[in-house]
């Protein structure tokens, strides 16, 4: 695919380009955070960042999303019809996620698009983006992708792979997608290959932090699920959602009508395994009632029920946000190691 | 502060060996700079993981909630103030707790030093009063008290209010402060101008709860955002529900709160979450010249009412 | 693309007293839009989100039986936010239907084999509509010797009591009714579920499964009584519930391990139970 240069000067240009075709999502500082925004005419995407502080999986998966409207007026036609809200799903840009938010996007479509069941939402909303992802020359030293199957320069999930080289970006195409973009953002000007495989190596160097996997499949999951660590893990849980609403690969969802007089809308949002709310039934009987189960589930889903289920890997790309956001300082990668090296009594 | 580990483990070891207590909750090193992790510790070859440094900053008290066993816990000053109010709600019996005193110069906020250098701080240690920062090709020395969390820069109960021993000497407590210059601010604004203060104030928040989480005094069964039957705040990014959660829950902590800091050291997103807290905690001073969690005997001034109350609809 | 999301617009025919104490209706449903009973094709076991705008949704399983044409019928206990609602409606209200979602229970490995069905409570809406699957006469000669053993704590509290007099005439299946106490002019049996399985129900064997659906206590104290009679743990069908908002395998509450009780269920035998963490 085709290896571009873009020269600074010419960023703000071809992104006014862009802007005509596609709607742009950028990293903006708001508050001392970076996080993906809507850019506004002119405006440029921040990039003096090591990572976003929540991912760009709102870019397809937004925090609350209204599906279904409806109009509970009964003197009105068609009232409790429930109808699909109209959405427009003309071409936008995500510019400058790291190749890790990008990864977990696909990790995610794994839930989203399967052989029984599409989520028409997270889909046309997928298929409607051009993913450019930005390499990651100074990662984090909570940063451990090149052991989750990722990586500073991974490319699975990107479109276009932008490397920042000083006074020009380097862009490299990997779909079709992204060349469209490259094309329309007049970002034409030859760039010697052979310097983003250099960088890449530099970058993956600099990668200090990992995590053991490759037992996780071998275990019996009944044997991980009795452990005896997790309570030890467990104890400074408080039961926050921030370790699931800060991580990319995090798709578990909850369904809420909302009515403002007549006319009510049913919505999807973020929801967290570590709220006991989570599980609990009507009866007022909770399978996961006990913080400790929560934590586990968190725990076992990523780095056992998915491996088991799809084999491609554990469902963690590496980003190291729970580790820097987590409130108690329950790092994954400790838990990782835990159950890769388990061996029951 | 850092001196006082030995204290503190000595104690432990000695508690957990006669059998006065069945576990020590205290906390133990984290894989982060700045960061340490609660722990219980119910074996003693165990008491050497325990760690007291300034990045002690979660609110122990959290973690006794409706506990039935016999437990040690280490406690600066606001913690000391918060199990006064758990002991007076009910959450935990005063007989069953060990409390070790620890007399508190402040914590540090991790922003703070993460804002010194441009790039990721990778250690920080203390000498004393003294903090070193250091970063990739970053080093820096800086007095603690620039990098103290908001709520201990402004502390006037540093001491411990209620323990079993203590594992320093008292330390001196700050005076001639203004505790709410802060919400003066805010209370000197226009309606208009509060609105667009607590609006970009709440702009990042996504409802994780940390807040609500981290806080001693949050531990109702069901808290009112969470109930289903009837359902009082919907679950969406609402900015309506988004500010009732948060003026809401300030005012359940009314007459309760310590100002631990807790919550704000939580939020993910950096948000001055005490704004809310604290205007209220001024308001009982002013009210009812109440501090919460300074003494066994007296119920906070939300839950009782006396003759001389201020508001008079109430009579 | 096909939006599982979004459900068929149904409107109530017919609201039924299930149980003498009220908690329990039946609500018969007809399909506002042609065609799309056909599209909700069920069978036996599969359940559906009874959907109602403005309330939210509550999965319930299919009472009515796929041989029964021009309605769906699901019999609702009021619990939670949207099934008191639902004991509200009238008939004519319009609302929603979602599905049919979930797996079934094993109708092709059924074939050929005797089959015991053992019910408790409530939990008898699924199995009512797959002894109706069964007795149908295009269907009655694919199985052999049908046993069932179902219980209530009072007469009043047997659902569907009217058909199951009925049924209990005939000669091609064995109804077994239970209550926990003694009741005046009651002829059937006295004592609870598990006890009358142990007393009634064929042995266990490889041409011979047990589906058992009730309370938590009840399916305690059968298993055992199951596996006495000899029946493997492959032979033993249980339907599972788990609190559930998608219905479809995404939203991620439902699980026992990999498995979604939603999309990989609500249907397990007692084998792929025991290899998955107690989370139900």
């Amino acid at each position: 695919m085709k290896i571009v240069k873009i020269n600074k000067n010419k960023w703000a240009e071809g992104l006014d380009s862009l802007a005509g075709s596609y709607s742009l999502t950028g990293p903006v500082k708001e508050q001392g955070c970076h996080n993906f925004k809507k850019l506004n005419k002119g405006q440029l995407p921040d990039f003096d960042f090591l990572n976003t502080k929540l991912s760009s999986k709102s870019s397809v998966f937004p925090q609350s999303e209204a599906m279904i409207e409806y109009n509970l007026d009964e003197t009105a036609d068609n009232h409790h019809i429930m109808k699909e809200v109209k959405k427009d799903y003309s071409k936008r840009a995500v510019i400058g996620m790291r190749p890790c938010d990008a990864k977990a996007i696909l990790l995610v479509k794994m839930n989203f698009d399967t052989p029984d069941y599409k989520d028409p939402y997270w889909l046309n909303a997928y298929n409607a983006t051009t993913f450019v992802g930005l390499a990651c020359d100074q990662p984090a030293t909570t940063c451990f992708c090149t052991s989750t199957e990722c990586g500073p320069y991974h490319e699975e999930g990107l479109d276009v792979l932008l490397s920042d080289a000083g006074d020009h970006y380097i862009a490299k195409a990997l779909t079709q997608k992204g060349e469209e973009l490259l094309a329309c953002a007049k970002w034409t000007e030859a760039a010697d290959s052979t310097v983003m495989e250099k960088k890449k190596k530099e970058a993956e160097g600099k990668i200090v932090s990992s995590v053991q996997t490759d037992q996780l499949k071998n275990k019996v999951t009944l044997d991980l699920y009795s452990a005896p660590f997790w309570d030890d893990i467990a104890f400074a849980c408080i039961n926050c959602g921030t370790c699931t609403f800060a991580c990319p690969t995090c798709w578990c969802f909850d369904i809420q009508d909302e009515v403002k007089g007549n006319k009510g809308v049913r919505m999807k949002n973020w929801d967290t395994c570590m709220s006991p709310l989570f599980t609990l039934h009507t009866t007022g009987h909770n399978p996961r009632g006990e913080k400790t189960q929560r934590v586990r589930q968190r725990f076992m889903h990523k780095l056992k029920y998915f491996v088991d289920k799809y084999d491609k890997g554990i469902m963690c790309v590496g980003c190291g946000r729970c580790v820097r956001q987590c409130p108690v300082n329950i790092d994954i990668r400790g838990v990782c190691d835990k159950m890769n090296g388990y061996e029951p009594a | 502060m850092t001196g006082y580990i030995e204290k503190i483990k000595q104690i432990s070891e000695r508690l957990l060996k006669e059998g006065r207590v069945e576990s020590v909750i205290g906390f133990r090193k984290g894989s982060m700079p700045m960061m340490n992790e609660p722990c219980i510790v119910n074996k003693p070859d165990k008491i050497k993981d325990l760690v007291w440094d300034s990045n002690c900053g979660i609110n122990l008290t959290n973690y006794l909630t409706n506990r039935k066993d016999k437990i040690c816990v280490v406690a600066k000053g606001c913690d000391s103030r918060n199990i006064v109010t758990h002991i007076i709600e009910n959450k935990i019996k005063r007989e069953q707790l060990y409390i070790i005193g620890v007399p508190c110069k402040g914590m540090i906020d991790k922003r703070k030093a993460a804002a010194l250098a441009t790039g990721e701080i990778t250690s920080v240690t203390e000498e004393g009063e003294t903090i070193r920062v250091k970063g990739n090709g970053f080093e820096k020395a800086v007095p603690k008290k620039e990098l103290l969390q908001d709520n201990c820069a402004i502390c006037i109960h540093r001491n411990p209010v209620i323990y079993d021993e203590l594992v320093g000497d008292l330390v001196e407590e700050q005076k001639g402060i203004n505790r709410y210059e802060d919400i003066q601010k805010v209370e000197a604004m226009s309606p208009t101008e509060k609105w667009n203060y607590f609006e970009e104030l709440l702009s990042p928040c996504t409802r994780c709860y940390a807040c609500r989480n981290a806080c001693p005094l949050c531990y109702c069964p069901t808290c009112f955002v969470d109930e289903s039957k009837p359902q009082w705040v919907g679950k969406s990014q609402d900015h309506t529900d988004i500010r009732t959660f948060h003026f809401l829950r300030a005012y359940h902590c009314a007459g309760r709160c310590t100002d631990c800091g807790a919550c704000e050291r939580a939020c993910p997103q950096a948000i001055k979450v005490r704004q809310f807290t604290k205007k209220l905690e001024k308001d009982c001073l002013e009210m009812f010249g109440w501090e919460a969690g300074m003494t066994l005997d007296q119920r906070p001034p939300l839950d009782t009412f006396k003759n001389d109350d201020p508001e008079a609809f109430i009579k | 693309m096909n939006n599982p999301y979004l459900p068929y617009p149904v409107r109530i025919d017919d609201i039924e007293i299930a149980t003498e104490d009220k908690s329990l209706r039946t609500f018969k449903f007809v399909f506002l839009n042609e065609g799309d009973e056909e599209k909700f094709a069920y069978k036996a076991g599969q359940f559906a989100e009874l959907s109602i705008p403005g309330v939210g949704e509550i999965p319930i399983g299919i009472a009515s039986s796929p041989v029964e044409k021009g309605f769906v019928k699901f019999t609702v206990f009021k619990a939670g936010k949207v099934t008191s609602h639902l004991h509200n409606m009238k008939v004519g209200d319009i609302m929603g239907l979602r599905g049919p979602l979930g797996n079934w229970y094993p109708w092709d490995k059924l074939q050929g084999k005797n089959i015991l069905i053992i019910g408790g409570g409530f939990a008898f809406t699924t199995l009512r509509s797959s002894i109706k699957f069964m007795l149908d006469p295009a269907n009655r000669a694919k199985f052999g010797d049908i046993h069932m053993v179902y219980g209530a704590r009072t007469p009043g509290m047997i659902l569907y009591r009217e058909e199951l007099i009925e049924w209990e005439k005939r000669d091609d299946i064995n109804i077994h009714l239970t209550i926990d106490r003694e009741a005046p002019n009651w002829g059937y049996h006295v004592g609870m579920v598990p006890t009358v399985a142990e007393k009634v129900g064929p042995p266990g064997n490889d041409n011979t499964y047990a589906i058992a659906c009730g309370p938590p206590i009840m399916i305690k104290f059968t298993l055992p009584v199951l596996e006495k009679l000899g029946y493997a743990k492959d032979h033993i069908i249980l339907s599972l519930e788990n609190r559930m908002k998608c219905g479809i395998g995404m939203c991620g509450r439902c699980n026992i391990g990999k498995e979604l009780v939603c999309k990989d269920g609500p249907v397990f035998t007692l084998e792929e139970l025991n290899r998955t963490p107690k989370e139900y």
